[in-house]
């Protein structure tokens, strides 16, 4: 935008300019991507995250080219330690493969996080975009429910509602899981999407759209959203982080994903009841948790910067 | 100042009010009721389960069981005449379970006055079981976040007047690490580090892999400084997050400053750099740093739950998570009610200390 102007008053006065005649006008996303191309730790952390999600998405390929299962229960193999072929990182208290369960947990742990993260995102750029268009009674209501709830510390609460739907609900647990983390982890980014829908509709675009006799749908639809793309998937990054880290906490608990279905919080939980016997399944899950949300905060942070409209190329 | 404070409690209420009501929706709406966890032996006949769901009101409209859970029932059902049945009643019937005998006049008086009913795996109040367990976590909390303070502002200070250094490389590395670690797991590897790789044959171990203080049969635990060893483990892992917080922003917060002009005419009047950055730029880059102590109360009650489970600590976050796990509702209740009401003060002081430290901030 900036450049724009420069190239265009520049070219009135006369004053040839090399530098800026032959660029073309960039648009913000153009330059991000022009950033991050540059941004090794971000890459690097976008390489090692792709690599991690390809591993889980294979998992059954693993499964049979390795003659491994993540579910057998072998009682005559139990604990076995890291590197007894085929079991490349051992068997579990159940003589069950650690490898294909640490993939299989992957694919458990990532797909809560991203929908939960996914569900959460679209309630809180609606009810942020909403509120923050018209303002008034519904924006004051919706402070006030956010302000209730970011006011229980959000794990007390999360212990509540997981023991009194998920303890009780049939099967794995992960559906529940999913919605009670995406319908209790809105508020941070609602009140983000708030703020800036706030200070984009007093932009000269959104009013002349408006003296156009734009409706409020085609405002918000057409105008604001994709001027919050940026903070949106920011916030999705770091927020798939934070939860990932939450399902973990929750299922170490006992209070999240049931076994057998495995995820790394749960492997943990396990794990951590045959501490004596088996100190190699304490490793792994842990690793591979702290890997992901490392990887996710990294591109977040990589992501910020790149957005940044201040920061220089 | 005063009329700043009263109108942030002011506030506060109808945030308290909608905590009560969310929570009390989220009990309503959970399956199983008190009145079968409570009679559950085989003798129990159907009419004395009756009666027990008559005085507890189960079968009463939820705005006024509600009603009756906040402000007690001691005001809706009195006894005037002192014949240990209620006479005087508004709301709820006298009789409730029709059987043409009136019901005892109302005993409870309801979370607003402090009484959260009796547990239903104990039998004791609940307020003493909550009360027994708060020093504990207190103890844990408050050293967490000093630790967390005093370790991570200096960082952030140094990190940003080096900015671009290896300290500040290193730091900005651990404060992304240590947030990405599970703190659960952070215990474990610390236990097994601790507890079987260092020191595997020593008894006791000198870390204390768990507990506030050595069992004893009477007398409870001894002074605090007596039983440091006990904290050092539980106090890493809960202090790892808050250095990893506030080195973080203290950084930002100081690059900040650092810009400022009268930063820029400290070092052109001829200060040495220690005196600008320690005297004037560390002094008010420490400003906002005040509004994030109210937030990270949030993260330490949090993370007590964990920290507590893990090293066995005899806290409120523990007897909240076994309360969860046995369904003893009441206790749940409390224990999430008086989280958020450390939470709510937590916010209400950092957003006064903040408006007393800056005087730039008017109260209006």
């Amino acid at each position: 935008m900036a450049t724009r102007v420069t190239t265009t008053s520049v070219a009135k006065i006369g004053v040839p300019d090399e530098a800026h005649e032959h660029r073309k006008p960039d648009s913000l996303t153009s330059r991000a991507l022009r950033r991050l191309r540059r941004d090794k730790l971000t890459l690097v952390a976008l390489a090692v995250l792709s690599l991690l999600v390809l591993f889980a998405l294979l998992a059954p390929a693993f499964e049979t080219w390795l003659n491994i299962s993540y579910t057998d229960v072998q009682t005559d193999k139990t604990f076995l330690p890291y590197g007894s072929f085929p079991h490349i990182l051992g068997t579990d208290d159940l003589g069950r493969d650690h490898f294909a369960r640490l993939l299989y947990g992957a694919r458990v742990s990532l797909s809560i996080a991203a929908l939960a993260a996914g569900l959460s995102l679209v309630i809180g750029v609606a009810l942020g975009m909403v509120t923050g268009y018209y303002g008034g009674i519904i924006d004051d209501l919706n402070n006030w429910f956010i302000a209730t709830l970011t006011s229980i510390p959000s794990l007390f609460l999360l212990l509540i509602v997981s023991a009194l739907f998920i303890r009780t609900s049939t099967g794995s647990g992960v559906v529940p899981l999913i919605l009670v983390l995406g319908l209790l982890g809105w508020t941070g980014t609602a009140r983000l999407v708030r703020g800036e829908t706030l200070s984009l509709r007093e932009r000269d675009y959104v009013v002349a759209a408006r003296s156009m006799g734009a409706g409020a749908a085609r405002i918000m639809f057409i105008h604001i959203l994709p001027n919050l793309f940026s903070v949106i998937i920011i916030s999705l990054m770091i927020d798939i982080g934070s939860l990932i880290l939450v399902e973990a906490a929750l299922s170490f608990l006992g209070l999240g994903v049931k076994p057998p279905e495995p995820t790394w919080g749960n492997m943990l939980q396990a794990a951590r009841e045959y501490f004596t016997r088996g100190v190699h399944l304490v490793i792994m899950p842990g690793v591979l948790i702290f890997t992901t949300v490392l990887c996710l905060y990294v591109i977040g942070d990589g992501l910020r910067d790149a957005f940044d409209p201040t920061s220089k190329d | 100042m005063v009329k700043y404070t009263l109108r942030r409690l002011l506030q506060a209420i109808p945030t308290f009010f909608g905590i009560t009501l969310l929570t009390y929706m989220l009990m309503l709406a959970a399956p199983g009721d008190p009145v079968s966890l409570l009679t559950f032996g085989p003798s129990t006949t159907q009419a004395q389960r009756d009666a027990l769901a008559a005085k507890l009101g189960v079968n009463d409209p939820a705005v006024i069981q509600y009603l009756r859970w906040l402000t007690g029932d001691d005001w809706m059902r009195r006894d005037t005449d002192g014949d240990g049945l209620s006479d005087q009643c508004i709301i709820l019937a006298c009789d409730a379970d029709g059987d043409g005998v009136n019901e005892q006049p109302g005993d409870r008086r309801g979370i607003i006055r402090g009484d959260f009913g009796r547990s239903f795996t104990k039998p004791r109040n609940v307020v003493d079981m909550i009360l027994e367990r708060v020093p504990a976590t207190f103890e844990l909390g408050f050293i967490s976040l000093a630790v967390g303070v005093l370790v991570g502002v200096p960082i952030g200070i140094l990190a940003a007047v080096r900015r671009g250094s290896w300290f500040d490389s290193v730091t900005r590395i651990g404060a992304v690490v240590f947030s990405s670690i599970p703190i659960f797991w952070l215990g474990l590897i610390l236990i097994l580090l601790f507890g079987r790789v260092l020191f595997p044959d020593v008894s006791p171990n000198p870390f204390m892999m768990g507990g506030q203080c050595p069992p004893v049969l009477v007398g409870g635990c001894p002074p605090i400084q007596g039983r440091l060893v006990y904290l050092v483990l539980p106090v890493f892992v809960l202090a790892s997050q808050g250095v990893a917080v506030f080195s973080r922003y203290m950084r930002a917060s100081m690059l900040d400053v650092m810009q400022q002009d009268y930063m820029r005419t400290a070092y052109s009047k001829g200060l040495s750099g220690r005196t600008t950055w320690f005297k004037h730029g560390a002094r008010n880059a420490l400003i906002p740093i005040a509004t994030f102590l109210g937030p990270s109360i949030t993260g330490v009650l949090g993370g007590a739950v964990l920290t507590e489970t893990i090293f066995s600590w005899p806290g409120l976050g523990r007897l909240g998570f076994e309360s969860v796990v046995q369904q003893d509702f009441p206790v749940v209740m409390a224990f999430v009610i008086i989280g958020s009401l450390a939470t709510i003060l937590g916010y209400l002081l950092s957003d006064i200390l903040y408006a007393l430290i800056d005087p730039r901030i008017r109260f209006n």
